[in-house]
């Protein structure tokens, strides 16, 4: 059974051609990913080895210090450290020893790497080997890059989760492996959906705690939840996984067609899965018409930010009515992004990498109803009169599935909403 | 290496940022990789600055590392200057470019920019950004500033204020109000508000006033030295101190010196019964060095408040805080570790805390009110309104936002004589602080047996248990004296070498401290 959406008439943007710049990026790096990964992974601690730089970063993302000590943290590096007067691994060693002798909680430690770590070629790799023997069998101890001369923004969370593939068990039994970090509700609603359609055993990753049964082998077929897990999908195919390439889950239509790209794989017949998926389907038809009422007939730009880009330019176009001017990704994967370009209508420039100024000029020419751009550069363009959506916030927002497609659609609306409300020109 | 979680301070570049951020006209060239232009959102969101900082980045990666990263540099020098037309330029490294040493000055000066050129060192790993704000405006003040004739009239120079700092928008504003109504008028204010070619002017001044010695003080005694400027030590934070400040202007400048006060309203407010009810209420102060000593020669001879503990984050003041802790006979506490700060504040159980946004965390995890003092601070500590911390206006301000956590003193009249009143029980909070009334729970909740460590003072008798009686008893005294009350008991209890609180000793505890 398949419900595959229809391309749009004038074709898409798959074989569109793809402006490449270089220059200045204004765009966080993969250090950033650990804000969502820490609350997702309950037992697992994110140890930075960086600079001072790396823990403000941090600080300034998170945005909100609610809890004393956070499950994450960073091993600032000092100048005896660089000097070659201290030994860098014992000192990793001892505050290691430290953080867990204090938190004995923590059952997963991934040593995240930072430029700085990565100049100095301070091989984290090995230091894990090392940790892991010592603190086994209560800790295991991973390593990744989060740096940002090596991952931006949300390459931090594919990196994380390829550290984990060489350690996942092996299992021959047909499995279906859902991969991507979604908030606890969202996860729910996504396994409650597959479920109520037979299909099963279902496993995550990340899971949500480390004695969770996610295991990996050629009989598993694995689903990307995310638009950034390029790494994460080669490094499960090369232990024999199966990969099911589908749009990805954002609007009612999105939602169906990556619902459906499993089912199809599972055997589900075509009355099961209308049976499960048509209430849904129809409350989230109602929920974007409802808030998606200030964007249809509207433009819109993207910088480019976490790479969920093409596929929310795919739901704005095809599901809110919006035309897409300039859609920018840090990066474009056709093996990933591919389904998503199909659908998008063609018309947009599609544009991978970044020259920051550049850009700039181009979306200040465009003038386009709503740009969706990053923290830096949303205030000094709502003060040139441009609408702005932060584009952070569909990272750290349930935006995915049914249930939240009104919410995302929302997302997009207020911005021009409050521009529409609000009456503060002086008086001619 | 040092584990760091939250941190008051950013690296100095993103002091450098500030300075820059702060001036127009200026561009700063910043070798980084990506990641690290998360620092124009401080700017933008925070501060809701509707500019980006004028700053551009390399943004170098992995794969330049073995190639060309000075080529890169020198790219993005020049593209900046075509693009932006700045008049002086500052160039320097990130952390991680520091490591690759790629020399941004003797790069950009291969260039032959028509305009100054101002390389800055900034040891990434062993200094913060206050150093960061220091050493970048001394050194375009040491590039730019030239000797010149003093202007005919008394005029002075107002330094320090920077982008993101706390409050500098409005001290700029209350300053040269008060300077204007003693007759001096400004000259130049920098770094912020001024154009490299206010900063070469700034020698036609005939003294300095140093508004923060954390962002500026390299710079002062720089134009001491060399341009002959005498400049202000006194921080006018406070009615004591802004009168201090006056008489140190008129000994640097031969005039009377004296201002109106007629807006100064904290003397009375603090002298009226309302304010009874804040005398000797035990406050914990901490931020930046600076800002502490202010408070706590406001708390203490202003307000009539009991200073239980003070301390900074930045070491470059840890001279004149340990001083300053002797005179007021409590410990200072300098450190970078917040749990440090929260240690001390959970062992000293102030009443109120004067702190940065960081012990804003530590008050509501500990339940004890808080009022922000000193950077870093939140977007909510730059507000629309005007709220300078200087000046006449500014004491007025501070009394205003000190009480504004503490409940009314009617009110916490009203709150000991209906104690365990359905509405006026303390789980209520104060009145003027909204949030959905919380209905009373009847039975106190379960009694914590749960031994507690005690205050440092007497770790001899390590532990007191609390009975159930004396818990209760405990829970009807209102929420904002209570950890006194707790704290006093257990101090007496060690005292007289009883382990089990009931609620005897809660009373007798009682007696013994009635003042
Ligand atoms: S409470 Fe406010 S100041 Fe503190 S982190 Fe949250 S948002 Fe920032
Ligand atoms: S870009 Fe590099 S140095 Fe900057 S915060 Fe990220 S990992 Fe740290």
């Amino acid at each position: 059974m398949t419900v595959q959406p229809t391309p749009p008439p004038q074709g898409g943007c798959r074989n569109a051609p793809v402006l490449k710049e270089r220059g200045q990026r204004e765009v966080f790096c993969g250090l950033t990913g650990i804000i969502w990964l820490h609350r997702k992974m309950q037992d697992a601690f994110f140890l930075v080895v960086g600079s001072r730089t790396c823990a403000h970063l941090l600080q300034s993302a998170a945005g909100v210090m609610i809890f004393a000590e956070p499950r994450f943290g960073t091993a600032i590096l000092e100048e005896g450290d660089l000097a070659g007067l201290k030994d860098a691994n014992q000192e990793l060693d001892r505050e290691v020893a430290r953080l867990l002798e204090r938190r004995p909680d923590i059952r997963q430690l991934f040593l995240v790497g930072s430029c700085p770590s990565e100049v100095i070629k301070l091989d984290l790799s090995r230091a894990a080997e090392r940790l892991s023997q010592t603190h086994a069998p209560r800790v295991r101890v991973l390593n990744y890059s989060g740096s940002g001369i090596e991952t931006t923004f949300t390459e931090g969370e594919d990196a994380c989760l390829c550290s984990m593939v060489p350690v996942l068990p092996k299992t021959d039994a047909r499995e279906l492996l859902l991969v991507g970090a979604l908030p606890d509700v969202v996860e729910d609603q996504m396994v409650g959906l597959l479920e109520a359609m037979g299909i099963g055993p279902i496993r995550l990753l990340p899971a949500r705690k480390i004695d969770d049964e996610t295991a990996v082998g050629p009989n598993t077929v694995f689903a990307l939840t995310q638009p950034f897990l390029g790494e994460t999908a080669a490094a499960l195919t090369g232990r024999g996984a199966t990969h099911i390439a589908a749009p990805f889950p954002f609007g009612e239509e999105g939602t169906t067609a990556w619902l459906s790209a499993i089912a199809s794989e599972f055997g589900v017949d075509a009355e099961t899965f209308a049976a499960v998926t048509d209430a849904p389907r129809a409350r989230a038809r109602k929920a974007i018409a409802q808030a998606s009422e200030g964007l249809n007939g509207k433009s819109v730009f993207f910088f480019p930010d976490s790479q969920l880009e093409i596929p929310l330019a795919r739901f704005l176009t095809r599901e809110c009515g919006m035309t897409a001017l300039e859609v920018a990704s840090p990066y474009i994967n056709h093996a990933l992004h591919g389904p998503d370009l199909d659908l998008l209508p063609a018309g947009p420039q599609i544009a991978e990498g970044q020259d920051v100024e550049k850009q700039l000029d181009r979306a200040r020419a465009a003038r386009a109803d709503l740009t969706v751009c990053g923290l830096g550069l949303a205030n000094p363009l709502e003060a040139e009169g441009l609408t702005t959506k932060w584009a952070i916030e569909l990272v750290f927002t349930p935006v995915h599935f049914y249930e939240q497609a009104g919410d995302l659609a929302g997302l997009f609306s207020r911005p021009l909403r409050r521009r529409g409300l609000l009456k503060l020109e002086a008086a001619e | 290496m040092k584990l760091s979680v939250w941190t008051y301070e950013g690296p100095p570049h993103v002091g450098a940022m500030r300075v820059a951020t702060g001036m127009t006209g200026l561009h700063y060239v910043l070798h980084a990789p990506q990641g690290d232009t998360y620092a124009d959102l401080l700017f933008t969101m925070i501060e809701r600055r509707n500019h980006r900082p004028p700053v551009s980045y390399t943004t170098f990666q992995a794969r330049d590392l073995g190639s060309d990263t000075a080529t890169l540099f020198k790219d993005a020098a020049r593209d900046a200057y075509e693009r932006f037309q700045p008049q002086a330029m500052i160039v320097g490294a990130s952390c991680t470019a520091e490591l690759i040493q790629d020399d941004p000055g003797g790069l950009t000066e291969a260039l032959n920019l028509p305009i100054p050129v101002i390389p800055l060192e900034l040891p990434s790993y062993q200094r913060k950004e206050n150093f960061g704000c220091d050493e970048t405006f001394f050194q375009i003040v040491r590039a730019l500033a030239l000797p010149m004739e003093r202007t005919p009239e008394i005029t002075c120079n107002l330094i320090g204020p920077t982008a993101l700092g706390f409050r500098h928008r409005d001290d700029v504003e209350e300053l040269t109000r008060l300077l204007s109504d003693i007759g001096i008028s400004v000259n130049v204010v920098a770094p912020m508000g001024s154009t490299p070619a206010d900063i070469a002017r700034t020698g036609a001044a005939h003294f300095n006033v140093l508004m923060y010695p954390e962002t500026a003080e390299a710079a002062a005694r720089w134009c001491e030295r060399e341009l002959g400027q005498p400049f202000t030590k006194v921080v006018p934070i406070g009615v004591g101190a802004t009168r201090d400040f006056l008489a140190e202007i008129a000994t640097i400048t031969g005039l009377p010196c004296k201002a109106d006060e007629s807006r100064l309203r904290l003397p009375w407010y603090s002298a009226s019964v309302d304010s009874t009810y804040l005398t000797g209420k035990r406050v914990f102060i901490f931020g930046d060095g600076t800002h502490v000593a202010a408070a706590a020669r406001i708390a203490r001879d202003e307000m009539g408040f009991e200073v239980t503990g003070l301390g900074c984050y930045n070491r470059e003041m840890a001279r004149p805080i340990r001083a300053l802790a002797k005179d007021f006979g409590v410990d200072a506490l300098i450190t970078e570790d917040y749990l440090e700060v929260e240690d001390a504040i959970r062992e000293l159980q102030p009443e109120m805390i004067l702190g940065t946004q960081m012990e804003r965390h530590i008050g509501k995890r500990l339940g004890v009110p808080c009022a922000v003092i000193s950077a870093p601070v939140h977007v909510q500590d730059f507000p629309a309104r005007y709220s300078p911390q200087m000046g006449f206006e500014g004491a007025n301000v501070i009394f205003d936002t000190w009480v504004h956590p503490l409940v009314m003193g009617l009110e916490e009249h009203l709150l000991h004589m209906f104690r365990s009143d359905f509405e006026f029980h303390d789980d209520a909070g104060a009145s003027h602080h909204g949030g959905a009334a919380t209905a009373r729970v009847e039975d106190g909740g379960p009694a914590p047996q749960t031994p507690r460590s005690l205050p440092a003072e007497m770790k001899e008798e390590a532990q007191v248990i609390w009975l159930d009686d004396a818990e209760r008893e405990l829970r009807k005294i209102p929420f904002f004296v209570r950890g006194k009350a707790r704290r006093n008991t257990e101090s007496f209890a060690a005292r007289q070498g009883v382990s089990e609180i009931s609620v005897d000793t809660l009373y007798e505890a009682k007696a013994h401290y009635a003042r």
